[in-house]
This record gives C-alpha cells, structure tokens and sequence, in this order.
C-alpha cells in the first residue's frame, strides 16, 4: 500500500486521493486570448522528474498540493494550497470581458 | 526420429534465414530519420519504402526493437469506435492488419475472435447502442446484443445476477482480433531492412538540431545524423522528446498495467472487455489469459507493477468468470501510456515545418498500427497530413476542435 501524507488527514492510503495535474500558472480568464487559455488548458509540460501537483483527499474534499518525482514515484513533501495561493481568484467577472 | 531432427537443423539444404539486415554505424545523414523504433515507427519506415520510394531512412531506437508499448499491450484489434472520424481510421487498420501476414509473407498470428464490450449500466447500454449505430452507418461489423445471445456465444461467461455488476447487454464485434505483438514489427522491420531502411538500436536521441523552424538533423549517443525530415513516434516518451524539437503536447504520461495468467486448456475464443469494470481479457495462442485494467490513477514515467492494479483487476474478473479463482499469475509488467484529454491521437505536422509527429497513443495504439505507418507515411512524403489523420492534428486544441473518443478503453469517461 502507497501512503501519501494528506497535510489536513496525515498518512492515508493513495487509493483515497485523486491527482489533479500539474500546478500551472493561470492565465486571466477574462483578459486572455483564446489560443492563451487553450495552452493554459490542454498542453502539459509532462515533466520526468520532479512536479507541484494537485491532489484532493476524496472523503474530505481537501484539494493540497504535493511534490513528487514522476520517474521513481517518490513524494517529497505535501503542503496546503495556500503555501503557494497567496491571493484569492475571483471567476465572477463576465466572460464577454475577455477580448480576442 | 531425434536424430534427423538434428541432422536437419545442422545440414545446410535449409539454413536459418537471418531476420533482419546486420546493424551498421549510422551514415552521416538520411532524407528520413524516424525518432522510435515500436510498431508505429517501423510501420511508417516500410511504406516509405514500399509506396513512395523512399529508402534512405533510419530508425533510431533509444532500447531494443519493438521493446517499449508494441512489446506490452494487450494485442487486441478492434473498430467499433464511437467517433466517426475513430471508426473509418480504425476499420481502415483493420482491413490492413487482415492482409498483412500475406503482404509480409511473415506471419503474424492474426485471429478473429470475436470482441464483446459488457455493458452494466442503462447509460452503458445506451452508449452501446449508439456506438453499434455509428459502426453500422460506417460498414463496420457491431450490434447490441442481450443475455440470451451472450449465452450462446460466449458460454464460460457469468451472466447470472448474483453479481455486483450484473452483465445487462454487451456491444458485439465479430471481427474483432488479436495478433502477436513482436511479429507485427518483426514483419515491418524485416520488410524494410531489406529495401535498405537503417534501424539503430541502442541509439538515444539526446538533441533536435534546428535552424530557422526547420530540422537538419538529430545529436545522438552515436554522433550526429543529419536529416530532411524528421518524425518522432515514442509513445510514452512523446513528450520528452517534442521538448527537445520546442513544443509542448496535450499528453500526460500514464501507466497502463496488464498480466498473463499461466496457460491452460483453450475454453475462451473470444475477448471480453468490460469499461465498466475494468476488465479485459482474452486466451492467446499459447493458452494464457492476457489480461488488462485501467490506466493507472497517476502520472508516472515508469513501468513498475502495483498490487493495487491487481486486486482491481481480478476482484472484477472474478466476477466475470468465478471458476477463475485458482488460476496462477504467469508475468506482469506495465507500458507507459500518451493519454490525451480526448483520448484521441495527436498526428500529422508539428509547429516545426519538416517535423512530424505520431503521439497521444493511450490505450488504443497496437490496433492503429498499419494504417499509422500508412498515414504518416503519406504525411512524411507529401508534407500533408493524410485524410484519414486530418480530425487529430495537433491545431485540434487550440481551435477547440477535440475528437471526443468514448470508446476507448481502459479510461474512465
């Protein structure tokens, strides 16, 4: 059994987590081009080796982050989200906002 | 008669023929240098000999030939896709891999089985349903069929409802095949070794020299090898490599896990895939369950094997097939997997101008092998992307055009 260190739960199983991807910048959704957000969604750096990743322990719905090495499987270390998220994201804004 | 066997293998009336041409040192430089030596780039290396004349090729292999996803999939053939644009590009392999023992004079075991896709669900059902639709529309052999009519064809199979997951319907595909992996390649390798095409084992590509958005050639552990062209067909590795020419893919990399259990007497013809479980599993030639699950549920660049894969997998088949339950794993192993987030390949022309890419192969690479070296092939020679790849450009993504492919297997949807 794979344990991951959940930072709000501590050392669980992996079976009760779900990966989320990397950690990617985000783009302002309503001031970027098309072709910026569509990079921003679908293209992956796919980095062998070392990643920041999105994790959610599923039975508390606590999404963290994780640092991993995507070659020997190692967790390095897990660290709530707000360790990197200084600033809340607003998505209320209108997406007619966005220019092309 | 022990001894005439052996005087006939030592008498020289009949000597071994030898598989492939000897390995050379690279030459300076070829028209053609084909990144991948798996099924894929062997494939698109023999019909640039065969259809367009092309023979001044090499294929540089970071391992061994057909080592890496060629050597480790399932080896099932099948085109009852959902998408339209996946199910002509699918039947059009098919109609390929049928000749293709012939065509090689080499044969590649190929078997029609007979494919059933077990539905548990009414939405199951219902996409069943629809995918037997789009088959028929397309000429391609599919159809719903119920408990009764499963009975019939597939006896060993547990239909009873004292299951989890009782089987509700199951979506059924007569051709349906499978072939033996290695000699797929073997027979492409062969084929084209002969008309002169140079295949590089134990040759890393390290660099993907550039000028002014175009490729001139690629620095290896053997030095350098200047090219026209350039294509990279490294499932697994797709995107390290698309790093090196500048370019970011939609794809992340994903193991895929399988075994095979030990071999026993032949009691299943066909290949009885369950999406909703996670199951696949049919009996080779040699009398061994080849069985698969699902992608694992994480990134990883490694082909390690885990017990949790394991007690999915055969917690669920168990339920398919309960008289299972004293059967002996043989060999495990795992592939590394391109998974694209619509499960749908990434072929044909890259940012760069001379370089061409055949990648995103998740789950579904083995069947697609003829007509990818066919397509890509045509993509090389002419500098346009076949007909057959134009729905799985790379562009797909920027202009929100994504071939949404339900019947992929192995993935949850």
């Amino acid at each position: 059994m794979k344990i991951m260190n959940c930072p709000l739960n501590g050392p669980r199983n992996i079976l009760e987590f779900v990966w989320g991807g990397e950690v990617k910048a985000m783009p302002d959704p309503a001031a970027c081009s098309d072709a910026e957000w569509a990079e921003y969604t679908f293209l992956e750096n796919n980095t062998a080796g070392v990643v920041r990743e999105w994790w959610c322990h599923v039975p508390s719905s606590y999404w963290f982050i994780a640092e991993r090495n995507t070659v020997t499987d190692e967790i390095i270390r897990t660290y709530p989200a707000g360790e990197v998220f200084k600033n809340r994201v607003e998505f209320a804004m209108p997406a007619e906002g966005g220019k092309k | 008669m022990p001894f005439g066997l052996l005087r006939y293998g030592l008498g020289g009336k009949y000597p071994a023929r030898r598989h492939f041409t000897p390995e050379k040192n690279p030459k300076k430089s070829y028209d053609v240098v084909i990144v991948g030596g798996g099924g894929h780039g062997l494939a698109c290396a023999y019909y640039l000999a065969r259809d367009w004349g092309i023979r001044n090729v090499a294929v540089i292999e970071k391992g061994y030939l057909a080592g890496g996803n060629t050597a480790r999939n399932t080896a099932i053939i099948r085109s009852n896709y959902l998408t339209p644009e996946g199910v002509e590009f699918y039947e059009h392999s098919m109609k390929l891999y049928r000749e293709l023992s012939n065509t090689f004079d080499y044969n590649i075991l190929y078997s029609e089985r007979g494919h059933f896709t077990l539905a548990h669900t009414d939405a199951a059902i219902r996409t069943s349903r629809w995918r037997a639709e789009v088959n028929k529309h397309l000429g391609v052999d599919s159809e719903l069929i119920f408990p009764d009519e499963i009975a019939k064809i597939c006896p060993s199979l547990n239909l009873s409802d004292d299951v989890r997951y009782p089987i509700l319907g199951a979506l059924y595909h007569p051709p349906g095949a499978i072939a033996r992996h290695d000699a797929v390649a073997w027979g492409y390798a062969r084929r084209a070794s002969e008309w002169g095409v140079d295949i590089l084992q134990q040759t890393e590509v390290t660099r993907i020299l550039q000028e002014g958005g175009k490729v001139t050639g690629v620095e290896t552990n053997r030095g350098t090898i200047h090219c026209g062209k350039a294509m990279q067909a490294v499932a697994g590795s797709s995107s390290l490599i698309s790093k090196m020419a500048g370019f970011k893919l939609p794809i992340r990399t994903i193991p895929l896990q399988a075994c095979v259990s030990l071999p026993v007497k032949p009691f299943l013809d066909q290949i009885v895939v369950s999406g909703s479980l996670h199951v696949y599993i049919s009996q080779s030639s040699r009398g061994e369950l080849v069985m698969g699950g699902s992608t694992d549920p994480y990134s990883l660049y490694s082909t390690r094997s885990t017990l949790d894969f394991k007690e999915g997998l055969l917690g669920h088949m168990l339920e398919l097939f309960p008289f299972l339950g004293d059967m002996r794993l043989a060999r495990q192993w795992a592939g590394m997997t391109d998974m694209t987030p619509d499960f749908s390949p990434v072929m044909g022309k890259t940012p760069l101008e001379n370089y061409y890419i055949d990648s995103g192969w998740g789950t579904w690479g083995f069947k697609a092998t003829p007509v990818c070296g066919v397509t890509m092939a045509h993509t090389v020679a002419t500098g346009e992307p076949h007909d057959l790849i134009k729905p799985f450009r790379y562009d797909r993504f920027k202009d929100f055009m994504q071939v949404g492919e339900k019947g992929a297997a192995s993935v949850g949807h």
